[in-house]
């Protein structure tokens, strides 16, 4: 892998400074800071060969649409999926989500059939199976979480019913930042004929991602989490059931013959694109994935991995810190409290300290309640950063630590 | 003191400051310093939801004068939440109501009180006006919202 230093000097961002201080972006899990080439990449579309996609007769039009058609490509091959039409653009993991728990619950779902969810998951991966489940009076089935934050496969066993008509659960989690053995589960839903969605909001960017391996049905993911613009996402579908589904949205370009009587959809992907698409955020998107992929998604697990056991090192010698998740399996997030100081209070010192952290719930309740708190601090790391800041991170800690004693 | 006296005071002992560490340092002092809401207030009833941290706040008026006692779960928002008290408490609804608080600009912590902070505090400052309004309202000089006195 390059440097350390070189890969920093690819992100712009890196070398602000607030409130006098370095930054230290410890917020990754929330968004990723962009890298040049990808900044460039957004700027050029605009400045260059700006155009509506799939519509247009003329050089602009076609360029636009060659490079949005591109960056389909380069999204199907990061992913290892079989076909591009099993490609579909939204606007993030939040969109696709919803749109399968519509367009899924639309056709396969109905009253007393069960959905199962794991303690896990993100409200993105909670709230839109609720609303389709009062629609249809379907029920929602919990995958409960041990101590370490780990699910329990067991009781994953015994959810498993003749009225499980989907599983949804995530990749990673977002408040712990714990794996969760998907391609596990993934064969025994398989065995009893139940697809999975898999939500990679977490997963993506800190792990070699191969649809075909893991064999989901569904995988989102969103792009500002993968160094690429916001406002981008991947919805991945198995062709047969994107095939099956009824889209979500309906509009311009997912249609083949429109009459008033009647409307015929367009094929794959088209069918789940409605309306004009992203298109520079896709084509961002793409360039973000080469550059991943120029860096070695091997190598960054590598040094992440080093980063994570650093940091989880540096915290764990501090006394009064209590780490949230503490499986062995997990990317490099660090959910933590400072014992008798809200999180809060210490997210305010650190931020003033040049210090960015998340504080809060992570949109992800269900999990804070699982621990009986009410929030945590969490820290987000991935490869540009440094042990140097985790250092940084630790010291401020130690400050924070003595404010509120 | 007027509310615009006390806003020149407070203003002035943070202006001995320059280091955000130290207004911290203040301000978690000010908020040790806070008198405890009585635990019976401490209900659903009187909280103001922040996703952040919680705000619980209770009102009392007597003889045209409205004490306000609050509480917050973080020691920083607590501080702020002993500022708005020095500011509001012990005032007759009119002047909560016309009251302008521009001390949070002058001490440099208006990003507390954005709403995206979700700190409870904005909400806070909302409700002490909409009690003063709900108690200019009413004609009973000496209820508060619950009833009890």
């Amino acid at each position: 892998m390059k440097s350390i230093k070189d890969i920093r000097a690819d992100f712009p961002i890196l070398e602000s400074k607030v409130y006098n201080k370095p930054l230290v972006y410890f917020d990754n899990g929330a968004t990723t800071q962009k890298p040049k080439v990808v900044i460039d990449a957004v700027n050029e579309v605009f400045t260059s060969f700006n155009s509506n996609i799939h519509r247009g007769v003329h050089a602009l039009s076609d360029k636009a649409s060659e490079e949005y058609e591109k960056a389909r490509e380069k999204v199907r091959s990061f992913i290892n999926a079989g076909k591009r039409e099993e490609i579909i653009f939204t606007s993030g993991t939040t969109a696709s989500i919803n749109s399968i728990a519509f367009s899924f619950g639309e056709r396969y779902i109905g009253k007393d059939d069960e959905v199962i969810l794991s303690r896990l998951e993100h409200h993105a991966n909670i709230v839109p199976w609720q609303m389709m489940c009062d629609r249809k009076g379907a029920k929602l089935k919990i995958i409960p979480i041990n101590d370490s934050g780990e699910i329990m496969f067991d009781e994953y066993l015994k959810l498993l019913s003749p009225r499980t008509r989907i599983i949804a659960v995530t990749q990673v989690s977002n408040a712990l930042g714990v794996k969760v053995p998907v391609n596990k589960m993934i064969d025994v839903a398989h065995k009893n004929g139940i697809p999975v969605l898999v939500d990679g909001a977490q997963g993506i960017q800190h792990d070699v991602v191969d649809v075909q391996g893991m064999d989901c049905d569904f995988y989102a993911f969103s792009g500002h989490k993968i160094y690429g613009p916001t406002g981008i996402g991947i919805l991945y579908g198995k062709e047969k059931w994107l095939d099956e589904l009824p889209p979500y949205q309906g509009g311009g370009d997912m249609v083949a013959n429109v009459t008033f009587e009647k409307t015929t959809f367009n094929t794959l992907p088209f069918k789940f694109e409605a309306g004009t698409m992203n298109f520079a955020g896709a084509i961002g998107l793409g360039i973000a994935l080469d550059y991943v992929e120029s860096l070695g998604r091997e190598e960054i697990d590598e040094y992440e991995k080093d980063i994570l056991v650093y940091a989880t090192n540096i915290l764990s010698d501090i006394k009064g810190v209590k780490i949230y998740g503490t499986a062995c399996e997990k990317i490099p997030i660090i959910s933590f409290l400072l014992n008798g100081i809200h999180q809060y209070d210490t997210g305010m010192v650190l931020d003033k300290l040049g210090i960015a952290v998340r504080t809060g719930t992570h949109c992800a309740q269900p999990v804070m309640d699982r621990f009986g708190i009410e929030g945590t601090v969490r820290a987000s790391m991935c490869f540009y950063n440094t042990k140097e800041e985790i250092d940084i991170l630790g010291k401020g800690i130690e400050q924070v630590i003595k404010m509120f004693s | 003191m007027t509310v615009n006296e006390t806003q020149e005071k407070i203003a002035e002992e943070f202006s001995e400051f320059d280091d955000w560490m130290d207004k911290y340092n203040l301000l978690i002092d000010m908020g040790k310093d806070l008198p405890a809401v009585d635990p019976k207030y401490k209900t659903k009833d009187f909280l103001i939801e922040g996703c952040q941290s919680k705000v619980w706040l209770h009102p009392e008026l007597n003889n045209g004068i409205i004490t306000f006692s609050a509480d917050s779960d973080a020691l920083i928002t607590r501080g702020i939440v002993a500022l708005l008290i020095r500011i509001l408490s012990g005032r007759t609804p009119d002047e909560i109501i016309s009251s302008e608080l521009w001390f949070i600009d002058r001490i440099g912590l208006r990003q507390n009180l954005s709403p995206t902070r979700s700190n409870g505090l904005l909400s806070m400052i909302r409700q002490m006006k909409l009690y003063a309004m709900a108690f200019k309202a009413t004609s009973d000089k000496t209820s508060s919202p619950t009833g009890k006195r």
